[in-house]
């Protein structure tokens, strides 16, 4: 079970108190009636499901209701930081070389192939 | 053997182990009658009265043993019993402790232990070779369910599950700590004093019934000039005695999971012969942990060779644990086969309890010279460069057959136990759970914790730490505090091989078994890698080597070996399959816990609820909510009642419980702004005192959720949700208002359960209220259809809504929900008195059928939009922006043919159509047939006199007039579509 610390009530509580919320830094489009098809596919359709490092949102139902945003690397689990909803995008790069990837066998063995 | 009450067993051996025979406890095992010592396990005191069968295997149904004296127990698996519910499957008979009472008994067997009709297979064995299950019952299909299944389910089942309810109630703690140590081995209990000793708060996890591990059965280890496993004792009572440390034992570290997080299993009472009522059974500790210290040591393996599963051969550090333990010795004349030096020790230790040793059988050429010459002080005859070739004795081993390596001369050596032992593997079990990687220990054999992914460190046996100052100096620097402990052991110990041993090579057919849960053999893994598996993960599975409940913990690092000799690949890179949680079996009733019966999925209850209940309602589950579902009267089945109710609702009125409703309260200055984003329709052209039936879409376009929105004021809105779609529409609102409009000045509140809410549906629905309501005129001129405003009903405050979902003058009273009984009382007794009637969810979905209102979720599934649910009018042309507007512009959500809703009226009016039934143009068509749609909602309708149904038709509405089909398995079908109005289709009794 993950701890995640929420910005808002600054204290890390159980995964049981948060609900995952998709890919974050995805905004959307100011004038989106009018955007053509590709551009409506990639907003609302395409996610980069990357491995590694990725932005998702958070929200703290069971807690302060508020949404917000997290950098975690999906091989590890490890959340690397979280922040307010409505911030740029933080850099991760100085946690990440903290940190090491830890790939199980299952997760190589695709590649070794 | 057995008999009389005082008979400890025959192989006691007085002076040895650490039991007290003055208490004693007595059971029985296949209905015969021993007795044991308290702290005996099931497998000590067995061997104390010389049974060593104790099963059959699961797939040849070979007499087994018992192997080890630990969790790691492949083939003692039992059945023990309290009672006839008390009674549990498959349990290590060398984990559970004798309680006095306990029935146990062999399983897998047909008709006794002794003549097992099933060894049949054992004969058979060509057939059951690796891979037979995929390859031999892959054809016909059919066959499976009727025919392979149940006859492998029978025959190679394990242990069968009581049928009758668990009567005992399980435990549930949540823990955090600074430290915690699973294992409470000479590591454990070091690491544990040192970081107790820096203040740090510590618990300390044993999976046996007490501290000292390894101690169990190494008795000539001595630590701080006591015998080790005094000196753990006494440690371990000085740890309990400081306030920063909680001792578990009979508690294991079953799952070590994100973030520090562990799952610990607590068995309390299945040690105790009469277990007090208050006492959980097991208790799941949920372990918050800063740090993790693992010291779980390190598990002996078995020697692969010809017939190594005879009862009487077992691990030698276990023959080692039943005498100095438990003062049982495994036989009177005792052969013994390694290639590690430990084994030895073994065997000093019975040759000085007076056992016989028949001779130490070494595949090395060069053992360790401290244990052979000590040997020959006492006496033993060591054979080195020798093998055990084959083993003879048919329910236990009465002999070996013995040559040296390379030669052909053999000779037999008679015996009545031969304990075994290949080394030790390094318990990396929670190591890897934690998502730790392994590195490949080249010179021992063995993989040990190379990159941790978590604030964790092994210390110890597990951490490949053998040597005891060594050992003590890790454990004592990982605690991270100082203690000065001396420890010495008599013999260093050196050796160990895995793979199959001589006599079981690539050249032979012997049935040298790897893994004695799955009866799975070297012979089978070599099968495997012979017929294309060349990943560990694929030759487990196809051989089921490792998978059965043990988890391989004695075969994983033998079969890998042969798998690599045979691939001719270094061993590291074939790969170690990845272990999971748990560690050992862990029984649902602690994971489950208290979440059982009633409280396994709490059932929401409205405030009318108990009312309904006495007024004789039927309830169906909505979401948790608990809905009276039709209310019969004496002599009444569901469909009188349900048309009684349909008809007193058109010719009288009745009441409905509407409390289960979604209620969302939207507040603010911004609140018209943010709704008119949230749904399809326009609300800031809704006056104050108005409400308006609102659709909201996803941004992909389709229907998400539908209600009544009334506006109370400009800055407040009373919003309505589907029962079921309360949480996640209020979800959806907060993730827009929060992320994407955050500048909108708008507040939401859940109030679902804040209002109790009392539907008044019907011709006199005016006439019933109109006393009970204070303060507002409700003739149809100042409060007509779809109105809304905030009033007193019989003095409490209310709001109260002018709606209909029954197409009729309706009413819908929301007052607080304490005082919803009250108001629903009187409401119900001037209905009744009025010649109406309570009415519930069935002949509310008929009666909005007749309309033609639909059910999101039941009339729509996600992908139907607004327009195809007949709702076109419903959104906005005038709006720039909703979420959804764009996606409803999407080339297929806007092309001709679309599934539209559309009436069906059956060509026999009394056919009533199932949901869910599909819809053809052409019922001669040859199949595959082309479906055009299917029935969403159907019923008999008392008030048309006739079925009426509702469907999602491909360009439906265009066919309204035409004949269709719905073939049925007995009959087809034809229907006739319509428009989905089939009652009052003025629809002037709305506005009555
Ligand atoms: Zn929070």
């Amino acid at each position: 079970m993950l701890l995640i610390h929420c910005p808002y009530c600054e204290h890390d509580r159980s995964e049981l108190e948060f609900r995952w919320a998709g890919e974050a830094h995805i905004a959307r489009p100011e004038t989106i009636a009018e955007i053509s098809d590709e551009a409506f596919a990639e907003y609302f359709f395409l996610r980069d499901n990357d491995k590694g490092v990725t932005y998702e949102r958070w929200r703290h139902i069971h807690g302060c209701g508020r949404f917000f945003n997290a950098a975690r690397d999906t091989v590890s689990d490890r959340f690397l930081m979280t922040y307010k909803a409505g911030l740029p995008k933080q850099p991760v790069a100085d946690v990440a070389a903290t940190e090491q990837t830890i790939e199980t066998y299952e997760q190589t063995e695709g590649d070794a192939r | 053997m057995s008999g009389s009450p005082n008979n400890l067993g025959a192989f006691r051996i007085k002076g040895a182990g650490r039991l007290t025979p003055a208490r004693t406890a007595r059971f029985t095992f296949d209905g015969k009658s021993y007795t044991a010592m308290e702290g005996d396990t099931v497998a000590s005191a067995l061997l104390a009265h010389g049974v060593h069968l104790v099963g059959r295997s699961f797939k040849y149904h070979r007499p087994r043993g018992i192997l080890s004296a630990g969790p790691e127990e492949p083939n003692a698996l039992l059945d023990v019993a309290r009672d006839s519910a008390r009674r549990q499957p498959n349990v290590r008979a060398t984990v559970q402790e004798v309680f006095d009472g306990a029935k146990i008994a062999s399983q897998n067997r047909w008709p006794s232990l002794a003549f097992d009709v099933g060894a049949v297979n054992n004969l058979l064995s060509p057939f059951f070779a690796a891979g037979f299950y995929y390859k031999t019952f892959m054809w016909p299909r059919e066959a499976w369910s009727k025919l392979y299944e149940p006859i492998i389910r029978r025959a190679a089942g394990l242990g069968v599950a009581p049928k009758e309810e668990d009567p005992d109630h399980y435990a549930n703690r949540f823990a955090h700590c600074d430290v915690l140590i699973a294992g409470a081995g000479v590591a454990g209990l070091t690491a544990a004093l040192s970081a107790a000793a820096t203040g740090a708060e510590v618990i300390l996890v044993d999976e046996q019934p007490e501290v000292g591990g390894a101690l169990h059965f190494d008795a000539s280890t001595m630590i701080d000039g006591q015998n080790g496993y005094d000196w753990a004792q006494a440690t371990a009572a000085k740890l309990a005695a400081m306030p920063n440390v909680r001792i578990l034992t009979r508690t294991t570290v079953f799952g070590y999971y994100n973030h520090g997080f562990l799952g610990l299993a607590e068995r309390v009472t299945d040690h105790l012969a009469r277990p007090g009522r208050d006492l959980p059974r097991e208790r799941l500790w949920q372990v918050r942990a800063k740090r993790v210290i693992l010291a779980t040591g390190a598990i002996e393996r078995h020697m692969v060779f010809a017939n190594n599963d005879r009862p009487g051969i077992m691990l030698a550090s276990a023959a080692r644990t039943f005498l100095n333990h438990h003062g049982v010795t495994v036989g009177r004349k005792v052969g013994v086969y390694t290639a590690h030096d430990s084994a030895y020790e073994a065997a000093f230790d019975l040759k000085r309890a007076g056992v016989t040793i028949a001779a130490i059988v070494d595949s090395r050429a060069k053992p360790g010279e401290a244990v052979v010459a000590e040997a020959k002080r006492l006496g033993i005859e060591v054979l080195t460069g020798h093998a055990v070739l084959d083993t003879s004795g048919r329910l236990r081993i009465s002999s070996m057959k013995v040559a040296r390596i390379g030669s052909t001369d053999s000779r037999k050596i008679a015996v009545d136990a031969l304990i075994v032992s290949a080394g030790w593997t390094p318990s990396v079990h929670l190591f890897s759970q934690s998502r730790g990687k392994l590195r490949y220990d080249e010179a021992q054999q063995r993989f040990l914790p190379d990159i941790y992914a978590q604030d964790c460190v092994s210390v110890g046996a597990c951490n490949g730490t053998d040597e005891i100052a060594a050992l003590i100096d890790e454990a004592a620097a990982a605690g991270g505090g100082t203690v000065a402990i001396g420890g010495e052991s008599r013999f260093a110990w050196t050796g160990g091989m895995i793979g199959a041993a001589e006599g079981a090579g690539p050249d032979t057919t012997v049935k040298a078994f790897v893994d004695f849960q799955h009866d799975v053999t070297a012979k089978d893994i070599r099968l495997a890698v012979r017929e294309g598996m060349h990943s560990i993960e694929h030759i487990k599975r196809f051989t089921t080597n490792g998978m059965a409940s043990d988890q391989g913990k004695l075969s994983n690092m033998h079969g890998l070996a042969i798998a690599a000799e045979m691939l001719d690949r270094p061993l590291p890179t074939v790969g170690l399959t990845t272990f999971r949680a748990p560690y050992t079996p862990v029984t649902y009733g602690t994971l489950v816990s208290h979440s059982r019966g009633d409280l396994f999925d709490p059932a929401r209850q409205t405030p009318m609820h108990a009312l309904q209940a006495a007024a004789g309602a039927a309830f169906e589950d909505v979401g948790n909510w608990k809905r009276a579902w039709y209310f019969p009267r004496r002599g009444e089945d569901m469909a009188v009642a349900v048309n009684r109710e349909c008809r007193t609702v058109r010719e009288v009125a009745g009441v409905f419980d509407a409390s289960t409703l979604g209620k969302i309260e939207v507040v603010g200055p911004d609140a018209a702004k943010f709704l008119n984003l949230l749904y399809t329709n326009a609300w800031d052209t809704l006056k104050p005192g108005k409400s308006r039936y609102g659709i909201m879409t996803r941004e992909d376009g389709f229907v998400y959720d539908d209600g009544v929105v009334g506006r109370l004021a400009e800055d407040r809105f009373h919003v309505t949700t589907t029962t079921g779609g309360a949480p996640r529409v209020l979800h959806h609102m907060e993730d827009y208002l929060q992320t994407e409009f955050p500048d909108l000045k708008v507040w939401l509140t859940s109030t679902t359960e804040q209002w109790a809410v009392i539907a008044v549906q019907g011709p006199k629905a005016r006439e019933i209220i109109a006393p009970l309501v204070e303060g507002l005129d409700l003739s149809n001129e100042a409060f007509p259809h779809m109105s809304v405003a905030e009033c007193t009903v019989m003095g409490v405050p209310a709001r109260l809504f002018r709606m209909s979902f029954t197409g009729e003058l309706g009413f819908e009273v929301n007052v607080p929900a304490d005082y919803g009984a009250a108001v629903w009382t009187a409401i119900r007794e001037r209905t009744e008195a009025l010649g109406g009637c309570l009415y519930g969810t069935e002949a509310m979905h008929v009666l909005r059928a007749e309309k033609g209102y639909i059910i999101v979720g039941q009339d729509t599934d996600g992908t139907v939009t607004p327009d195809d649910a007949g709702l076109g009018w419903a959104v906005s042309k005038k709006k720039t922006d909703f979420v959804g507007i764009r996606g409803l512009k999407r080339p297929d959500l806007m092309r001709d043919g679309r599934k539209q809703l559309v009436g069906l009226l059956t060509n026999r009016p009394s056919d009533v159509l199932e949901e869910g039934a599909q819809i053809v143009a052409d019922p001669n068509q040859p199949k595959p047939m082309t479906m055009l749609g299917h029935v969403t909602s159907a019923y008999w309708s008392e008030n048309c006199g006739r079925s009426i149904a509702m469907a999602l038709v491909a360009g439906g509405r265009a066919r309204i007039g035409q004949t269709l089909y719905v073939p049925m398995q007995d009959r087809t079908i034809a229907v006739e579509v319509t428009d989905t109005v089939f009652f009052d289709k003025e629809g002037g009794r709305i506005h009555g």
